[in-house]
């Protein structure tokens, strides 16, 4: 049927894997440019912060600690600071990112687009792990200042970083699907983010705490990823193995995804 | 045969807190009109509109659009609609040409592609200059027309402007005349919500009013005109009189020395009533309706029951 125009527009003359392509591509660029438009509150506050960790509990406290899980204590804390970064990163760039974009309504403009919710919810994680992969880099280069290392296992390393940071920006997508004003964006980080992190292991190892504490602690997703993240860097086994680290993370990546992509389905938050 | 650029059947839409916005409406927009979507504020058009291009879930009924059913492949659907909505809705901290760049994107346009429409779309809105301004940085209408820039950047073949020219000025207001209609010449569908009636009547050759969630007109824009039995007219004297005019046939009214008014119905001419003033002696300065004839009937179709005029029957 309606062969009735044989002129097709750009839009119509499109396969639609090449469109939904162009569509991700178009959304990651658009987040990317988001946060490096503001820089002075995306990219400076993390490397202030990080470099004041490096220098009180690496510099100061640390050369007092000695060593901590078979490393100086300079060293053990650098790849918990790195993920820390990578965490609140990622997730806030897709939290304030999604949020704002609800709330200007230019969600719309993608709503009435062809781009199917999948590639909407991926392109929004990408901008957010590119923020979290931005941000890391730029501690990684400063903790360089502070201590040498060698990366032990590449692959490790970065897969340990990508995972993490595709997690917490589902998890801040998730958070910005809910939130109805500005402040519901910054509870989960206040709340729940930052206690885990500072109870995961970047600070000390885990053998330090009394059974009870340790075996809470297991509890914690993020105790996984330091310690991974940290075996990935330095090649010293940490608080749990690495396999069961890997399979926990990617477990809650499908997990996290597949909430997202339900609530994007139904309209969550942003269909009337 | 054509197929119906728009066809909608039984659609109803109760919003989350129990409010039912449309009840069951019927509509058809046949490829290449210019159709009119009129109706009272909270009367259901942006609802309706929102169906469409899938910013409301529908509770229930069909949408077609060029005859693909939205259920059945939205994507296909949405990449014949282009939409201009009511509110403003793009990030006001962008540039204007990045945001309708990233709308061609959205719709799969290669950098290429997207470049040149947007160049071409914000010059035939007249925004170009305005390409690397922040989109806050513009006034309320060139805001609008940015909108439209931005919906038109896929080259849709179905466009839909929710009130386009609210809080543009006259001038650009007929450019924006003119350039729909141009757009609807060289083939495009357009649909329109204004509550500018005599934008409706000028430019729309269809017309649908829409009155608590319910279609209570759908006819053709002369159909709907000739329906008026009763215009009234105010005629502006060279000299002042003391009483309106005594003349057969016509009821001349004061509204003040220098002001009358008279009700023509259908079938008597102005000639007429032009002699019978003659022959009484009055020279006649201006004449003008006293109301757009659209705005008439609408008044009477939208009517709140009990207040209904008599200007139509039928
Ligand atoms: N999200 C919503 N939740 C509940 N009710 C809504 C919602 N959106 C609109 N409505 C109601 O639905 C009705 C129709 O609204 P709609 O926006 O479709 O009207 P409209 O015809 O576009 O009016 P206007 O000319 O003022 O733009 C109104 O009574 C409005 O209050
Ligand atoms: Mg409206």
């Amino acid at each position: 049927m309606a062969e009735s125009t044989p002129h097709l527009s750009p839009a119509e003359a499109k396969s639609t894997l090449s469109a939904d392509w162009v569509a991700f591509r178009t959304i990651v660029i658009k987040e990317i440019r988001r946060f490096l438009r503001i820089w002075p509150q995306t990219l400076v506050p993390p490397a202030i912060s990080m470099v004041l960790y490096f220098l009180i509990f690496g510099t100061f406290i640390g050369s007092r600690v000695g060593q901590m899980g078979g490393l100086d204590y300079m060293a053990f804390i650098v790849p918990g600071l790195i993920m820390m970064s990578v965490i609140t990163n990622a997730y806030s760039n897709v939290a304030s990112s999604f949020y704002s974009t609800k709330f200007q309504r230019s969600i719309e403009t993608m709503l009435v687009a062809p781009i199917p919710n999948g590639v909407i919810l991926a392109g929004f994680v990408a901008g957010g792990v590119a923020r979290g992969l931005c941000v890391g880099a730029i501690v990684t280069i400063m903790a360089g200042f502070f201590v040498d290392f060698t990366i032990h296992s590449f692959a490790l390393t970065v897969g340990m970083i990508l995972m993490t940071a595709v997690l917490f920006s589902l998890g801040g997508f998730i958070n910005a699907v809910f939130a109805d004003k500005f402040d519901d964006i910054s509870i989960i980080p206040a709340f729940v983010l930052t206690p885990l992190t500072y109870l995961g292991g970047v600070f000390y190892s885990l053998d330090l705490l009394p059974d009870f504490w340790r075996t809470v602690s297991y509890f914690n997703p993020i105790v996984y990823m330091v310690s991974s993240f940290r075996y990935g860097i330095f090649g010293v086994s940490g608080d749990v193995p690495v396999y069961l680290s890997v399979a926990a993370i990617g477990g809650f990546v499908v997990l996290f995804w597949t909430i997202s992509l339900v609530l994007l389905n139904r309209g969550t938050g942003i269909r009337a | 045969m054509t197929t119906a650029a728009l066809s909608i059947a039984g659609l109803k839409k109760v919003y989350a807190d129990g409010f039912t916005a449309l009840k069951g409406i019927d509509l058809e927009v046949k490829e290449g009109d210019f159709f009119a979507l009129l109706g009272p504020n909270g009367a259901g058009k942006s609802t309706t509109i929102g169906i469409i291009c899938s910013l409301v879930r529908k509770t229930e009924g069909a949408v077609k659009i060029f005859g693909i059913d939205v259920d059945k492949d939205f994507a296909a659907a949405k990449r014949l609609i282009g939409v201009v909505p009511q509110e403003f809705n793009f990030s006001i901290f962008e540039k204007v040409g990045d945001i309708v760049e990233v709308q061609a994107g959205f719709y799969g346009l290669s950098l290429r592609e997207g470049a040149v429409n947007t160049e071409k779309y914000l010059k035939r809105l007249g925004l170009w200059d305005k390409r690397n301004a922040q989109a806050r940085h513009l006034s309320g209408g060139m805001k609008r027309r940015l909108m439209i820039a931005r919906a038109l950047v896929h080259e849709p073949r179905l466009l839909i402007l929710d009130e386009p020219t609210a809080g543009v000025d006259i001038e650009i207001r007929r450019s924006m005349w003119a350039f729909l209609e141009e757009m609807n010449q060289a083939g495009t569908t357009i649909i329109l919500t204004t509550h500018y009636l005599e934008e409706a009547e000028s430019l729309c050759r269809n017309i649908a009013i829409i009155d608590h969630g319910e279609i209570v007109e759908n006819t053709s824009m002369r159909a709907l005109l000739g329906q008026l039995t009763t215009e009234t007219f105010v005629v502006d004297l060279a000299e002042p009189v003391a009483a309106a005019p005594e003349v057969p046939g016509f009821a001349f009214r004061q509204v003040d020395a220098q002001c009358l008014e008279l009700d023509l119905t259908r079938g008597q001419h102005l000639n007429a009533a032009f002699a019978a003033l003659d022959s009484a002696g009055l020279k006649v300065m201006s004449l003008r309706n006293k109301s757009n004839r659209l705005e008439q009937l609408f008044v009477s179709l939208t009517a709140s029951e009990g207040s209904a005029e008599t200007l139509v029957h039928g």
